[in-house]
């Protein structure tokens, strides 16, 4: 993995202070999760008037007479000279874009003295055709507002959303834990995203630390990089991990497998048993499978102009038919059915295409459709299908590009870095969560509010 | 010399429970001084048991015993498998020893772990066995040795002196390790060569079972039947000396290496013998609630054992011999002959081994006046005979190759039992090793599918 000698210039003594006075772009260090480390680090303003807002604030504090909260320090109003680590605005109740003034005004003073890696996270409710123009306008307009704020905010600070569909009240298991996920440092290059909970499906962890406890994960492609980080990040959340790569990848996979205290299954997921094979390990060695995490995936990057129907197919094969063939498998095994998760990567490359990889794109943007067309199918059993579309992470892949593209595509975000494997794998154990249930097949951005694309 | 089968013992009756082989793993064999030249015997044993206890989740799991061993060995590797399961994962309670037997060692650590399962001493158990004929231990000359013990005892400058006076030039040239037998002189080549003579063994018929140990592992591989079996070490993700192409015309233009001072003429060449290798390999056994418990499959049961051994110092048998006096008795032992046998797995340090011990079973006479018995033993099905390759393609890390046979046969007999019974055939399924070593000995193990 190569490391961005850039960012550790410009937080560093007198080079910090040249950047400074020259202007420079200043990539901060992020802040990531640590075992202990307190869920924000400061006081927590909670912005918005009505019940939302006011439930909201309630289970933030551990004041609400329902839920047990999270014991967090929220204000309601911001008092001069309070340093908030993070602020909620809840902003379901708006009805026209005039009363988006109010609370996105009250912010303004305060993103000024926003903690370094502080949190703006919005909760609000879905536009949609149907609903009367003004509404709807209102609606939409906190995601133009959202997103812009995020391309302000400095020092390793991020701002996402939630999005609720009508139906679905704030103190739903997917709101609660993705405001919690955005919260928290676990979402550290998660930037500029409005995260949709579409359902109240799901259920809060009975351990914030380990919401994975006494579930069985499947992870491909977890020999190294990004895989490597989802399996160590799922095992770190309780989960019992499966570790499955290539035959040729085994070494380095078992070393994984050891490290996590799971098993390795030396696997090519193109095989046309691999979804049999998958099962019959996890249920034969665990008892159970309740989380897929379709991570394997290669390149094989050619203009279209020049491709060869052997680039093209191979990256086709293993980066979605294989996933298609594999979910296929577990939907029919009835094995699959206790609240199951399907996680797939996606890019941003199948989001906003890259000169190149057009089989790539057309594999990644098929993993986007595949999701989903597949969470409906999962719908039933609390099952749900999403996807992870990484940006600029610093991988073994991304340190073979050529010195200059790297650094231009590490500052293509708002948060002028590339991400960390770790990263992608927080995403991947959010989505794999009993909380996020009424997350349903969404494409979830790991990419510093990248340029490219939405 | 005729052998009468020993009576059965209580651990071969059904009053004990089954030891049960759950799976295996081994790192490609690489050719001596490839890529595993300057890893040690520790770290390939290690790599062995990390991919053994992946592929099983054994992490900080106390098994019974670890039994493993090499044959070359250095004097620090006194206790090789109890530092390598100190290297693992595996929990640091789990014992282990260090056992030697020639290129026997790895099957015989198998008999080992799976008697005292059967007897209730342990409930599961790793067999290994490692080998590098590329870092090996070299020895300071027998002069220089006692030279500088006798140093170390001398109290007084003039002992001292004394002492060193002895010490000539050529003490200082180093004493490299030597696979000869001590006995004869003879390297294991020439000796083999002594028997391929002995009983006619043609050219042809060694390299074409040279050719079909290539053919049946290289399918095996692309068949991935060797996922499970086999984790990759240090770039290396198949056996080195795996020929998919080679034909037997490749084979027939190969110089002879063996036997070229006989008078009859030279047959063992390069592609029939088995070249020095570097490897290292491990198989989990355990009873069957053991591995049930876990979630493991039990594949085979290991049903029996016998060892034998020749006298191949004053000629009456050839080195490489011993097996088959090993199998007949074990054979009579379980009241079975080589028809009830599916699979018969003959270990081929040279392709003429094989041939020589077929032969043996073969020949009427030799089963009457040596072994005893009433008729010729018997013809092995070459259908059946090393189904996917044996040593001749995989390479032979001495003590690594009982591991390699057993886990390979383990699994290969569990699938054909799950394919009879899918076909509504309800049968016991066997296979039989057998493993030729130095020293003219010799063991045979009987499996059985579960």
């Amino acid at each position: 993995m190569a490391t961005d000698t850039y960012l550790d210039l410009v937080n560093s003594g007198f080079t910090a202070k040249v950047a400074k006075q020259l202007g420079l772009p200043r990539p901060a260090r992020l802040r990531r999760y640590r075992a202990g480390a307190p869920l924000v680090d400061g006081p927590v303003l909670v912005l918005g008037e009505g019940g939302d807002a006011d439930t909201l604030a309630q289970f933030l504090s551990g004041t609400s007479p329902e839920h047990k909260g999270w014991d967090l320090d929220v204000r309601r109003h911001a008092g001069e000279g309070t340093r908030f680590a993070a602020v909620v605005l809840a902003l379901t109740d708006v009805a026209h874009p005039r009363d988006l003034a109010e609370p996105l005004l009250a912010l303004a003073p305060v993103l000024k003295t926003l903690a370094p890696g502080g949190r703006v996270v919005t909760v609000s409710r879905g536009a949609t055709p149907d609903q009367a123009p003004a509404l709807a306008a209102a609606r939409q307009g906190v995601d133009g507002a959202l997103r812009s704020i995020a391309k302000e905010l400095r020092a390793g600070a991020t701002g996402n959303g939630v999005v609720l569909a009508d139906d679905v009240p704030v103190t739903a298991p997917a709101v609660l834990g993705a405001l919690r996920f955005l919260l928290s440092a676990r979402s550290a290059y998660v930037d500029g995203q409005l995260l949709p909970v579409d359902s109240a499906a799901g259920a809060l962890p009975a351990d914030w630390e380990r919401p994975l406890e006494g579930r069985v994960a499947v992870v491909t492609g977890a020999a190294r990089g990004i895989g490597e980080a989802i399996a160590t990040t799922l095992a770190r959340d309780g989960a019992t991990v499966v570790a499955v790569d290539v035959p040729a990848a085994g070494e380095a996979l078992a070393a994984v497998a050891n490290r996590v205290r799971g098993t390795a299954l030396q696997l090519d997921v193109t095989a046309d048993d691999a979804g049999a094979r998958i099962l019959e390990h996890a249920l034969g060695r665990h008892g159970r499978l309740d989380v897929m995490v379709h991570n394997a995936g290669i390149t094989r990057d050619k203009l279209l102009a020049n491709m060869s129907p052997d680039r093209w197919e191979s990256v086709i094969a293993v980066n979605i038919a294989a996933q298609l063939r594999i979910n296929e498998a577990l939907l029919t095994s009835g094995d699959f059915a206790d609240a199951p998760r399907i996680v797939s990567l996606a890019s941003t490359s199948g989001i906003a295409g890259n000169r190149g990889q057009s089989n790539y794109a057309a594999s990644k943007g098929g993993v986007i459709g595949m999701v989903q067309a597949t969470a409906p199918l999962l719908a039933a059993f609390g099952g749900t299908a999403n996807a992870v579309a990484p940006g600029f992470i610093e991988t073994e892949m991304t340190a073979r590009m050529p010195a200059l593209t790297r650094q231009v595509a590490r500052r293509l975000s708002s948060l002028q870095q590339g991400g960390l494997p770790v990263d992608v794998a927080e995403a991947v154990a959010f989505l794999a969560s009993p909380q996020a249930g009424g997350v349903v097949g969404q494409v979830l951005r790991v990419c510093g509010q990248s340029m490219v694309g939405r | 010399m005729a052998a009468t089968p020993s009576s059965p013992t209580a651990a071969t009756t059904t009053g004990a429970q089954r030891a049960v082989v759950v799976g295996g793993n081994r790192i490609p064999f690489a050719r001596a001084g490839g890529p595993y030249a300057r890893v040690s015997n520790l770290d390939m044993l290690t790599a062995a048991l990390d991919g053994l206890v992946a592929r099983y989740g054994l992490q900080d799991e106390v098994l019974g015993e670890v039994v493993a061993g090499a044959v070359l060995k250095h004097s620090r590797d006194f206790n090789l498998t109890r530092e390598a399961v100190l290297g693992s994962p595996l929990s640091a309670r789990t014992p282990a020893y260090d056992l030697q037997q020639a290129c026997a060692t790895g099957l015989e650590a198998v008999v080992s772990i799976a008697n005292k399962i059967r007897l209730g001493q342990v409930e599961s158990g790793v067999a290994g066995g490692v080998d590098s004929a590329s870092d090996v231990p070299i020895a300071v000359s027998e002069g220089l040795r006692r030279t500088l013990l006798t140093l170390a005892r001398a109290k007084t400058v003039p002992q001292r002196l004394k002492a060193a006076a002895a010490l000539r030039p050529g003490d200082l040239k180093p004493a490299t390790p030597r696979t000869d037998e001590p006995r004869t002189g003879l390297s294991m080549g020439e000796h083999q060569a002594l028997t391929t003579a002995q009983w006619g063994i043609t050219r042809q018929a060694q390299d074409e079972i040279a050719l079909a140990s290539h053919q049946r592992l290289a399918a095996a591989y692309e068949a991935g039947f060797f996922d499970d079996l086999v984790t990759p070490y240090r770039g290396l993700v198949r056996d080195q000396n795996l020929r998919a192409d080679t034909s037997l015309e490749k084979l027939a233009k190969l110089k002879p290496a063996f036997g070229t001072r006989l008078d009859t003429p030279a047959t063992m060449t390069a592609g029939n013998s088995t070249p020095l290798t570097d490897g290292a390999s491990a198989v989990l056994l355990a009873s069957e609630d053991w591995a049930r418990a876990r979630g493991l499959t039990p594949l085979a049961a290991v049903v029996d054992a016998e060892t034998a051994a020749v006298d191949f110092v004053h000629g009456e048998d050839g080195l490489l011999m011993a097996p088959a006096y090993a199998v007949p008795r074990l054979l009579a032992r379980q009241g079975l002959g080589l028809g009830d046998l599916d699979f018969v797995e003959i270990h081929e340090a040279f392709a003429s081994t094989v041939l020589t011990t077929l032969a043996a079973w073969e020949d009427k006479e030799f089963c009457l006046s040596r072994l005893g018995l009433d008729d010729a033993l018997g013809t092995v099905d070459r259908e059946r005979l090393n189904v996917h390759g044996s040593s001749l393609a995989a390479g032979h890390p001495f003590a690594a190759t009982g591991g390699r046979i057993v886990a390979t046969v383990a699994k290969t007999l569990h699938r054909r039992r799950a394919e009879l019974l899918a076909a509504g055939e309800d049968r016991p399924v066997r296979a039989l090793v057998s493993v030729c070593a130095a020293g003219g000995l010799g063991v045979a193990a009987i499996l059985e599918a579960v």
